[in-house]
């Protein structure tokens, strides 16, 4: 049985058809590249995997357990978590406040719940220095922090729950040649722990040495689906932008 | 503020405070500076009798702006407020005066109908996905409408004197308004600042969309966050009513305008994502300063109005400035 178990998830905004009936699994401790032409329904897909969208049809199965019509919260509680693109970050918060976004620690005082604020920076500071992240301190504010410094607090936010499954959408698209190669390492890191990554990313580059499938879609359709080692960048590129649907003369 | 507008980068202390303790400070000082030029203007400025008729004048917007504070803290605007407190006082003062029902269902209905028209508006919000702006200024108008409707455009008189005494009462020698007014901020300052309420409330107007996708139920959030500043016009509206033994139509018109001043000056950002009650209670007392010393000098009251309308732009104007100066995005 595969980790997470997609069948012919659908869905549609409006008129426009962003998913057509997508399949694909991804297995424990694998690490798969998902890749596509700009529109091809990359991320529309992860964030029907992470609730942010609800498939109009389809199945998803994490672990065994359907996952569908979960709300994100309980999703990321099964053990999915998403690296966004645009990072999801509270940039008037504290790093601490990030990582534990929505899964604040919290202590009982006269019956009330109240968010346990030094708990909750002392174990951010343990997994930032864990991460061997560079951020100065976790009190301080996230927009005032770099562009790949906020990244790591995104990531940091991903890798504290202990998660099965890490999606990371585009996680080198604005990094430093350095920072890259740190992203890189951090993925082969995961998949030695047994942890299950999907790349999304624009970077064959990347995504040849990091992953152990790689699935492309196009027009919200899964049009090739091959281990890395069985293909080329060649072969990928001609599936990105539609070169193998017709056949060759 | 004036840190702020020299625009120079965030010095290490400054980014430490994070916007919200330096902010304090700010209002604080232009509360203290306000009080001097007071002082100096008028003897009886000072005065015991003075400075308690300064904490009563404030507690009704005050309570207002501490519902103003967590709503616009979420990147919302509440602008019928001053409806529903006049709707509230109206509703409790029928249900004691009108049906003869004991003092405890009129403060119970005032609330209550403050709560549910505050619904109401998280309702339509969240579900019928109208912009609060739009939502709350159409519920100005009708709360106000049904204030009126019901109570006929004249005033219910002869409330009951428990509820009398919750306006009028001076326990201590400290105006019963004056508590309720520090016992509520007490209250919604732990609410705003130390549980997940208050956090995700700040997170929804910092990033909706982050919130969204970390498991934040942001419609849940929203939905609470305006029956709550529909509860607080309603405890309002019973401040108000229970001052002047009335139900008032006409009660708390062009309120929202000071609530939403006090909370912009005691440094909640307009555009959401930070917020404190504290400095909502700083800047609603500015406002009541304000007022107070324009009373003192004679000023006509159509200037207090100008007063009050030109300080909420300069408000508007050093927070944009403030936030020009910050995170990236």
């Amino acid at each position: 049985m595969s980790l997470l178990e997609l069948k012919d998830v659908r869905k549609t905004f409006g008129a426009i058809e962003a998913l057509r009936g997508v399949t694909f699994s991804v297995e424990a401790g694998s690490a798969v590249a998902l890749v596509g032409d700009n529109g091809a329904g990359k991320s529309t897909l992860m964030k029907t995997i992470t609730g942010v969208h609800r498939p109009d049809a389809g199945e998803i199965r994490f672990d065994g357990v359907s996952i569908v019509g979960k709300d994100p919260g309980r999703i990321r509680e099964a053990g999915i978590e998403m690296i966004y693109q645009d990072l999801a970050l509270a940039r008037m918060r504290n790093v601490a406040s990030n990582i534990f976004l929505g899964r604040e620690l919290t202590r009982s005082v006269l019956g009330v719940r109240l968010v346990d604020t030094n708990r909750m920076r002392n174990e951010a500071e343990a997994m930032v220095a864990r991460l061997g992240a560079r951020i100065p301190s976790v009190s301080q504010m996230t927009g005032h922090l770099s562009g790949g410094q906020q990244q790591s607090v995104a990531i940091a936010r991903a890798l504290t729950f202990n998660p099965k499954l890490v999606i990371m959408d585009e996680p080198t698209a604005a990094l430093a040649v350095r920072e890259v190669e740190h992203v890189l390492d951090l993925i082969r890191t995961l998949k030695r722990d047994g942890i299950s990554v999907i790349l999304i990313s624009h970077r064959l580059t990347d995504v040849f040495s990091v992953s152990d499938r790689i699935v492309v879609l196009r027009q919200g359709e899964v049009i090739a689906d091959d281990a890395t080692c069985d293909t080329s960048m060649n072969a990928v590129v001609a599936h990105i932008v539609g070169a193998h649907s017709e056949p060759a003369s | 503020m004036t840190s702020a507008s020299t625009g120079a980068a965030p010095s290490t202390w400054r980014a430490r405070f994070a916007g919200g303790a330096a902010l304090r400070l700010e209002s604080l000082i232009v509360l203290a500076v306000l009080c001097a030029a007071m002082a100096m203007l008028s003897n009886a400025f000072l005065s015991v009798s003075n400075i308690l008729n300064i904490l009563l004048s404030t507690s009704v917007f005050g309570v207002l702006a501490i519902g103003m504070t967590f709503v616009i803290s979420s990147a919302g605007i509440d602008l019928s407020v001053g409806s529903i407190l006049a709707l509230s006082g109206v509703a409790g003062a029928m249900l004691t005066s009108n049906l003869d029902l004991p003092w405890w269902v009129g403060v119970l209905g005032c609330l209550a109908m403050g709560a549910f028209t505050g619904a109401l508006n998280g309702f339509l919000i969240t579900k019928g996905a109208i912009p609060p702006f739009i939502v709350t200024l159409g519920m100005l108008g009708v709360a106000r409408g049904f204030a009126l409707v019901l109570s006929n455009g004249i005033s219910i008189y002869g409330l009951p004197p428990e509820i009398v005494w919750l306006g009028q009462g001076r326990p201590f020698g400290v105006p019963t308004p004056v508590i309720v007014l520090l016992l509520a901020a007490l209250v919604a300052h732990v609410l705003l600042a130390h549980t997940r309420f208050g956090v995700y409330a700040q997170v929804i107007g910092d990033n909706e969309g982050a919130a969204r996708a970390m498991g934040v139920r942001v419609e849940r959030t929203k939905v609470l966050l305006y029956t709550l500043s529909g509860l607080l016009s309603g405890l309002a509206g019973l401040l108000f009513a229970a001052r002047i033994n009335s139900g008032e139509p006409t009660a708390g018109l062009s309120y929202e305008l000071t609530a939403i001043t006090a909370t912009i000056l005691g440094g909640t950002n307009l555009f959401g994502g930070r917020g404190s009650v504290v400095g909502t209670l700083i800047g609603a007392l500015i406002m009541g300063v304000l007022q107070n010393g324009l009373n003192l000098m004679a000023v006509r009251p159509f200037y207090q109005q100008i007063a009050i309308g030109a300080v909420l732009i300069f408000a508007v104007w050093l927070d944009r400035i403030n936030s020009r100066e910050g995170w990236r995005r």
